[in-house]
């Protein structure tokens, strides 16, 4: 168990390595400077003088060697646009935001889906389940770019009960948490609903349905237990899917995260902090799915890491 | 004289055989929800190429004494910052959204397909170099990929800094179709790779069908047995699963060109408009609804139809 653990983890490494190398080439494959604004150019010495003291004059091996030792010391550079602030600054001020709101949003998620999904299935094939299918076609057919403006001029506008953007209180926090969750509760739903399904004409069922328990006992302890085995392991992609979609839920919701200020940063083509948020976020990814896969052989004990 | 009576006796004669398409087909004409979802994509393409003579103005006509108004005669659906009218905005972002989707689908399934079945049907050292590739792009966070990529697609391509004759050609040409050619780029890149992932399984477990056995026994040619056995065998589950991306890749281009990196200004992308709304948000909510509005009934729309497509061509259920 232990070791195969380990090997888990040491084949992470290669996948960071191409990943950090990609986002380096990319980044640097840009003809030109980011210094070199299109429309007010740079006197050449200041601009010379400029890449010698961020090193871009160097050959990009160096630079990459360079950026990645700084980089595994934790150090990931300045940013080009807010001289001031270091990318570890701006990381450090604008991800707990981010941070928090992912958690919000992964809480709706779960909340809504996981229930609608077993009720659907308990309920097969009745108005229930049709609707509920219905309302998880029309989650995932709604992203984030609908919804958020929709429940601010119904909720926040209309009728007056939210704020309307900005961050603060639990108040600002409502809107921004539904609409990042609610696509990914309808994911939770349809499948939750497909596994127990799968479970509820499984042998033991019958067999705790003959003995005489409770319906809700069998339904709570026996079915969706073994039900939820298949759901934990889409937990790590959503996750994923939570980090990213947080960007447009910060640029709706005027949201000071990290999602917000990386889409800034993508626009004015600040390369260290995009490089530095790209690293951060693919090992979050990384270790997302890692944890995701190693819970899931604690949870089944019919599957070991390392035997398929 | 024969052959002609001949002819007539033939077609009834196939229209009596109940093929597999046959059979999909009658299955997804009693979908109600998939064929108006089918209905409302063929007028909403109709729209997107005829989008000049639907539109009521053209997409970048500014009028600057009509500002922010409001839905009205005029302007039905409102007129954003610029006083452009949103119904027309609206109903050329269609081109971008359905382009995206359409190219990015058949690229997503032409590539999948041919790389899967390489990978499945060969085997042995193609495979698994073909696939240890797959699986390094497969942990690969696609959207933050898709996001570098289009950076610098947009620098290095867009800023026009580069001499070399192709760059520039690509430049131009994606800048004569409002940017979709370097979305699409950048959404290809990364989409096949489930395609092949799929493919390659399926190709796998139908190398040992028996009817595929039989043909290579019988000495047909790998490329024989490859189109003519297994190929179709697969067409049916990958169209399920490219339906189903197409909302994905929709939905990206809506991300790519909220964040300022998609459809390149003045052409309107649904993305780009709600962004556009948010800022006024407050005074004016309608300019970031209506577009997303569309973006979701579209979205819906596929959706439904591959609910649809994918209960017709299970070959499970009769």
């Amino acid at each position: 168990m232990f070791v195969s653990i380990v090997r888990r983890v040491l084949a992470l490494v290669p996948v960071l390595f191409v990943i950090s190398v990609v986002t380096f080439l990319l980044m640097h494959s840009v003809p030109g400077s980011p210094f070199q604004a299109e429309d007010k150019p740079l006197p050449p010495q200041i601009k010379a003088n400029l890449e010698a003291f961020y090193g871009l004059d160097e050959p990009l091996v160096t630079q990459y060697l360079r950026y990645m030792g700084n980089a595994l010391r934790g150090d990931l550079g300045p940013s080009y646009l807010d001289r001031s602030r270091t990318v570890n600054d701006i990381i450090a001020r604008h991800l707990p935001t981010s941070a928090l709101l992912g958690v919000l949003g992964l809480g709706v998620a779960i909340l809504i889906g996981v229930p609608l999904g077993v009720i659907s299935a308990v309920r097969q094939n009745s108005w229930v389940d049709h609707l509920g299918m219905l309302l998880a076609v029309g989650g995932v057919s709604v992203p984030a770019m609908t919804l958020g403006p929709l429940l601010i001029w119904a909720v926040a506008l209309k009728a007056d009960l939210l704020p309307v953007a900005r961050w603060g209180t639990w108040q600002h926090a409502v809107l921004p948490a539904i609409t990042l969750g609610l696509g990914h509760a309808a994911i939770l739903a349809r499948l939750t609903r497909a596994s127990m399904l799968q479970v509820v004409h499984a042998d033991f069922i019958r067999t705790a349905r003959s003995k005489g328990l409770a319906e809700r006992k069998v339904v709570a302890k026996h079915a969706l237990r073994n039900a939820l085995i298949p759901v934990v392991t889409v937990i790590g992609p959503l996750f994923a899917a939570l980090v990213t979609g947080s960007m447009v839920v910060e640029e709706i919701f005027a949201i000071p995260g990290l999602g917000s200020y990386f889409v800034d940063s993508v626009s004015s083509r600040d390369y260290p902090v995009i490089m530095g948020t790209t690293l951060l976020y693919s090992l979050v990814l990384v270790i997302a799915n890692l944890v995701v896969d190693i819970a899931y052989t604690f949870i089944d004990p019919r599957i070991r890491l390392g035997d398929a | 004289m024969g052959v002609q009576a001949a002819a007539p006796a033939r077609a009834a004669k196939a229209a009596a055989i109940d093929t597999p398409s046959r059979r999909a087909w009658r299955r997804l004409r009693k979908n109600r929800l998939a064929l108006g979802s089918g209905v409302f994509l063929v007028l909403v393409t109709l729209v997107a190429v005829f989008a000049p003579w639907v539109a009521p103005k053209h997409f970048a006509t500014a009028d600057f004494l009509n500002t922010f108004a409001r839905p009205g005669p005029g302007f039905p659906l409102g007129a954003d910052f610029l006083g452009r009218d949103l119904l027309s905005r609206i109903i050329y972002g269609t081109r971008i959204s359905l382009a995206v989707a359409v190219v990015s689908a058949t690229l997503a399934f032409v590539i999948g397909l041919a790389y899967g079945v390489l990978s499945g049907y060969k085997g042995g050292r193609i495979d698994a170099v073909l696939m240890r590739t797959v699986d390094i792009l497969y942990g690969f966070p696609s959207l933050l990929l898709i996001i570098l990529l289009m950076v610098s697609f947009r620098t290095g391509f867009g800023g026009g800094m580069s001499t070399s004759p192709f760059v520039q050609a690509v430049n131009r040409f994606d800048a004569q179709v409002g940017g979709v050619l370097l979305i699409i780029a950048g959404i290809s890149l990364t989409s096949w790779v489930g395609m092949a992932r799929l493919t390659r399984g399926m190709a796998l477990s139908l190398r040992q069908a028996d009817y595929v056995q039989a043909a290579v026994a019988l000495g047909a040619s790998d490329w024989r047995v490859i189109l003519k056995h297994v190929v179709p065998g697969l067409v049916g589950p990958l169209l399920v699963q490219v339906t189903f991306a197409i909302p994905s890749f929709i939905a990206t281009e809506a991300f790519l060109s909220f964040i300022g990196i998609g459809a390149t200004p003045p052409t309107p992308s649904w993305g780009s408009m709600i962004a556009e709304g948010v800022n006024s948000m407050r005074s004016h909510p309608h300019l970031a609804i209506f577009p997303g509005l569309a973006l979701a009934l579209v979205m819906l729309a596929f959706n439904f139809l591959g609910d649809g497509l994918r209960d017709a061509l299970d070959p499970y259920s009769r």
